[in-house]
């Protein structure tokens, strides 16, 4: 029984480092997971009896490598290439060394190098990741994305199968190709988190799993590769992650960050986070993500909403514009510029917005504007904006929100 | 591992030119096969005439259709291609992207599919 538990408690430690490192050994993700299994298979009828070895990892990497060359031995009666390869991974891989800790570290970072490789598409890149370094199935995978399991296990298939065909070598980029090659994996932990934080369709609005496991992921990376946004993309989603208690009802209904009871934030989270922040921005390779989480901090740390630094966001948002011109960042430097200067200083950014025509169709904008006017006494003008966010919110608690919003609007 | 890239690029600009930029264009091109030829990548390559010149030809039913003009009517037209020698597609891209198409139009890196 006891051991029966271990191998369990080492499947959940341990079972995608074997992963990992089987699929360097064995040049294929779906021979290098069958040799997963086969091992713990293994494990389980062995464990119980033998002992559990000194080493389960090791133990499990070769016994794994062992079972997959010999299958493929078996196999080689109908396909004699097989045979050859099987041999070749034999003297290739027949060296200790390629399972000691560094290796199978940095196995690690090759296989979220590998899944997120630009030459897959991005929605490939979130299921291979989640499938492939979280270990979910594709059922939680698809529950997770409002899909099927059918549309997520064809997207894994046919991930796996550019990367074979193609040939996507399994490595970490070489130095000079990791920026670049870096913003791909932030955007993809950055992405999951997301769709579990605020979903962007459908009735729930926390996919609490999901931000775990990018949570998970951002540590992970955070403790393979501490570039500067690495340690910025972890702040900031444990800076989110921190108000998630605060943010909605009981009954599920958005609350707004001023409107936020703070004492339910999560101080733990927060002071990690911030923690966080001090410690990318002293990296000089800062970017978004970092800059971002700086903002993030500057309002987890005022108690309350006349407390916030607003100077201190509007600059910082500055900065950010600079780094990563985007009208969504214009459109939230707008929000606190109103905050800082008042909501007519505002209104005449987020109109100029609008008047780009770039956020025309994005809700949070008429939404935005709606609320300087109610701000403003404009309750014509207010009414309308919210109204045309209301028409392109997809989101249920964000539409009751709304809906709220037009109910309470006194009428003139 | 062979690659195939496929260079695509708007055919009109060359219309529009001079000379002058038009050598220094394709003394860029030069450049890039020798360094390619150098390093031990290249396989073969051309420059292909303009889709004015290109004829399409299909059967069906035993009966040869031939028309004038390329597969398909494109913005961006295929006007050359390198084969390459690439240890994977990390490599193969790494090559792609130095070809002087690559800031005008696009390459497209298809891996050449081995019969044994």
């Amino acid at each position: 029984m006891e051991a029966r538990q271990a191998v369990d408690a080492v499947y959940r430690a341990e079972s995608r480092r074997v992963l990992a490192t089987l699929i360097r050994l064995l040049g294929d993700f779906d021979r290098a997971e069958e040799a997963l299994h086969d091992a713990f298979m293994a494990a389980v009828e062995r464990w119980p009896r033998d002992g559990v070895p000194d080493n389960p990892r090791a133990w499990l990497v070769s016994t794994g490598r062992f079972k997959a060359i010999d299958a493929m031995r078996r196999r080689a009666r109908f396909d004699a290439a097989l045979g050859e390869l099987a041999t070749q991974i034999e003297s290739a891989t027949s060296d200790a060394s390629a399972w000691d800790e560094d290796t199978v570290e940095d196995d690690r970072l090759r296989l979220i190098f590998t899944c997120c490789h630009p030459a897959l598409t991005p929605d490939a890149q979130v299921a291979l990741t989640l499938r492939e370094v979280c270990g979910l199935t594709t059922e939680e995978i698809a529950h997770a994305f409002l899909t099927t399991p059918s549309t997520v296990a064809q997207r894994i298939v046919r991930a796996k199968a550019k990367i074979r065909d193609a040939r996507i070598p399994y490595q970490v980029p070489a130095r000079a190709d990791i920026p670049a090659r870096l913003d791909t994996v932030l955007h993809v932990v950055y992405l999951v988190f997301n769709e579990g934080y605020s979903a962007s369709a459908g009735s729930s609005l926390t996919r609490h799993d999901l931000s775990a496991e990018a949570v998970r992921l951002g540590r992970l990376l955070a403790e393979l590769l501490p570039e500067a946004e690495v340690i910025g993309l972890l702040a900031l989603m444990l800076l989110h992650e921190s108000r998630r208690a605060a943010r909605t009802t009981e009954s599920g209904e958005l609350v707004l960050l001023d409107e936020q009871d703070r004492t339910r934030w999560s101080r733990k989270l927060i002071a990690e986070g911030c923690a966080l922040v001090e410690r990318a921005l002293t990296g000089r390779r800062f970017g978004p993500y970092t800059l971002q989480a700086a903002i993030a901090a500057v309002h987890a740390e005022a108690t309350t909403p006349a407390e916030t630094d607003w100077e201190q966001i509007v600059g910082l948002y500055d900065v950010l514009l600079r780094a990563d011109p985007s009208p969504v960042i214009e459109l939230n430097r707008a929000a606190a510029v109103a905050m800082r200067d008042g909501p007519a200083a505002g209104l005449a950014i987020v109109d100029a917005i609008l008047a780009h025509g770039d956020l025309d169709d994005y809700h949070l904008a008429h939404s935005a504007r709606a609320d300087l006017c109610r701000r403003l006494g404009r309750l014509a003008d207010a009414r309308g904006s919210y109204e045309r966010a209301l028409a392109l919110t997809k989101q249920e608690p964000e539409r009751r929100f709304l809906e709220k919003r037009l109910r309470e609007l006194p009428i003139n | 591992m062979k690659y195939l890239c496929l260079i695509y690029d708007d055919e009109k600009k060359w219309e529009t030119m001079s000379k002058a930029e038009a050598d220094a264009y394709m003394g860029e091109y030069f450049q890039f096969t020798d360094s390619i030829k150098t390093s031990g990548h290249y396989l073969g390559g051309n420059a292909l005439q303009p889709v004015q010149t290109a004829t399409t030809i299909r059967s069906r039913n035993g009966k040869l259709s031939t028309t004038d003009g390329p597969f398909a009517e494109t913005k961006e037209q295929l006007g050359g291609y390198y084969l390459i020698e690439a240890r994977d597609l990390n490599d193969a891209l790494q090559v792609a992207q130095k070809i002087p198409s690559v800031r005008t139009g696009s390459i497209e890196v298809r891996p050449i599919q081995e019969f044994n």
